[in-house]
């Protein structure tokens, strides 16, 4: 069962996360738990939530970057959304003692069962992206779903059938599709705005792309210019105000 | 990465009593210790006793021990798998071997070499403890050519030193022949703690915040903001850093007790003559064992693990 799929077919499910629209809203992480803590890895368990340490367990985590380029004086501040990249070559699958840990055939998604888990971690350790974290209460692994258990819901209607930080995002930063398929709309996408998989030297083969931010504009570094009020109009304005106005202006 | 005492205490304890069992069985099996029946009931109940407790012990850090039955199954994908269900059968071979020299009064020819496969499969138990460590890309500090051979070592180290004190106090067999294995291999391990605590300095790194964000097109990466306020799991288990703040200091220690007071004393017995050898060798195995458990704390502690990067380490 820990062995990655002997037979995985071409179909590769996966986000599309552009860095160029993210704000940093972290909308994607709050509907995240907001689905995931009823879904298939339920609960999301929060330890001390309204302590003064408060911990729990997420599927997305936004970090914000600066990149300076202290040579060329430029710097840019990137929004940066980190959760499950579900790997084709996912060591958190191969490293499972118990065969809880696994990718589906069928789409390449990452999953747990945490009726069979241990919770020994080694899954964590072997993640070069931080995508597992430990559920304290449960003593499981818990993992990003790519929402499972809404992508495939013929419940819901068509266009919410995709992962809830996809259906959430009010910039539209993020995009889910088959990565498999070079003429799916993400492929499309990856290619045209050359997305790229992050540490590619750790072999992982990570299927979800990041698309980077495009370069600024010329000019861009100057401040628009000041807006200044002129209003010359008197529309509205009553009688005495109109000739009082005639005259001042005269 | 987070120092778990659990893991502490499995590694160093059954990797010495693997290793009192491979001495256990060569020297047996190659005639420089008789097959003394209240030597091996303890010599057999101590390598035992240590291999257990040590097992029992990873079952601690656990969040469902009593799922634990089911790490066995994964044997052809999982070095932890492969080393619960290798750690199951070498009882196997050893059991008999024990059993061989306990109740037959024999540790040589057929039982010896029921023994030497026994210490074979005990070499092979650590050897996979070790790649459990080894295997993981994302941790460059246990992902090198030392750890592996660092674990067999060390376990060969530490068993030698029971073996010998084991020695000193029935005053049996060759001891000669301890001492000048425990010397050698004091000096081995010791040495090649050296070269890995060069190579995890010195060796380039294998990602960076850039290669981990992407960002590298626009310049040096730094956070500017956290995710999250306090820590959460992946700061607790990964994050760890009390222990670079002391490295330096704790390397010496481990260095010094672990490696070079225990051959000190070890070599002095061979000067200083028998009538000293108990003593001597109790305290060359109290010293060695109070090095093990710090070089196995560092081991852990030290290793930084790549999902830093996403919090504010620069290289790893």
């Amino acid at each position: 069962m820990t062995r990655l799929p002997q037979n995985p077919s071409k179909v590769k499910l996966g986000l599309v996360i552009d860095l160029d629209i993210c704000v940093g809203c972290h909308a994607c992480a709050v509907n995240c738990k907001e689905w995931n803590t009823s879904g298939k890895m339920a609960p999301l368990t929060d330890i001390d939530p309204y302590g003064a340490k408060p911990d729990g367990v997420w599927f997305n985590r936004i970090h914000t970057y600066e990149a300076v380029d202290e040579v060329a004086g430029t710097s840019r501040t990137v929004h940066f959304p980190r959760s499950c990249l579900h790997c084709d070559d996912a060591p958190c699958v191969t490293v499972c003692p118990t065969g809880a840990s696994y990718k589906r055939e069928e789409d390449g998604i990452v999953l747990i069962n945490t009726d069979i888990c241990i919770g020994c971690k080694l899954c964590s350790w072997a993640c070069p992206y931080g995508a597992r974290e430990y559920d304290e209460d449960e003593g499981v692994m818990k993992k990003c779903t790519l929402c499972v258990d809404k992508i495939y819901n013929e419940n819901l209607p068509p266009e919410s059938r995709v992962p809830a930080c996809v259906s959430t995002c009010p910039a539209g930063a993020r995009s889910f599709g088959d990565l498999g398929d070079p003429d799916s709309d993400v492929s499309k996408l990856v290619a045209a705005r050359d997305g790229y998989a992050l540490m590619p030297e750790q072999g992982t083969k990570p299927v979800n792309r990041y698309l980077p931010p495009r370069p600024k504009k010329v000019g861009d570094a100057v401040a628009p210019r000041l807006l200044e009020h002129h209003d010359d109009s008197n529309d509205g304005a009553g009688l005495l105000a109109r000739w009082v106005d005639k005259v001042l202006s005269a | 990465m987070h120092p778990a005492k659990s893991v502490i205490y499995f590694t160093t304890a059954s990797g010495a009593g693997y290793g009192l069992m491979v001495w256990l069985a060569v020297m047996g099996a190659f005639g420089f210790l008789p097959a003394d029946r209240t030597f091996g009931i303890i010599g057999f109940g101590l390598a035992f006793f240590l291999i257990i407790s040590g097992l029992l012990s990873s079952t601690g850090h656990l969040g469902r021990p009593e799922r634990a039955w089911r790490a066995l199954s994964q044997w052809r994908s999982s070095w932890l798998s492969r080393e619960g269900v290798s750690a199951i059968l070498t009882f196997g071979p050893t059991g008999l071997y024990a059993l061989g020299w306990v109740v037959l009064g024999q540790n040589a020819g057929l039982v010896g070499l029921i023994g030497l496969v026994g210490a074979l499969m005990c070499l092979i138990t650590v050897y996979f403890t070790s790649m459990i460590y080894a295997s993981l890309k994302a941790i460059p500090a246990w992902r090198n050519r030392w750890t592996s051979l660092g674990y067999l070592l060390m376990a060969l180290m530490s068993g030698a030193l029971i073996m010998l004190a084991l020695q000193a106090v029935f005053g049996l067999g060759l001891i000669t022949v301890t001492i000048k294995i425990s010397v050698a291999l004091l000096g081995l391990s010791g040495v090649l703690k050296l070269a890995y605590w060069r190579a995890i300095q010195t060796d380039p790194p294998r990602s960076t915040a850039e290669s981990a964000t992407g960002l590298g097109r626009f310049g040096m990466v730094r956070m500017i903001e956290s995710p999250h306020g306090e820590d959460n799991y992946l700061l607790k288990e990964m994050g760890y850093k009390v222990a670079r703040k002391h490295a330096g200091k704790l390397r010496r220690i481990a260095l010094v007790t672990g490696f070079i007071l225990p051959m000190a004393m070890v070599a002095a017995i061979m000067v200083l003559g028998l009538p000293y050898v108990a003593a001597l060798s109790f305290l060359a195995l109290i010293s060695a064992g109070i090095g093990l458990v710090v070089e196995r704390w560092l081991f852990f502690a030290e290793a930084k693990h790549v999902v830093t990067l996403y919090y504010g380490n620069s290289k790893v």
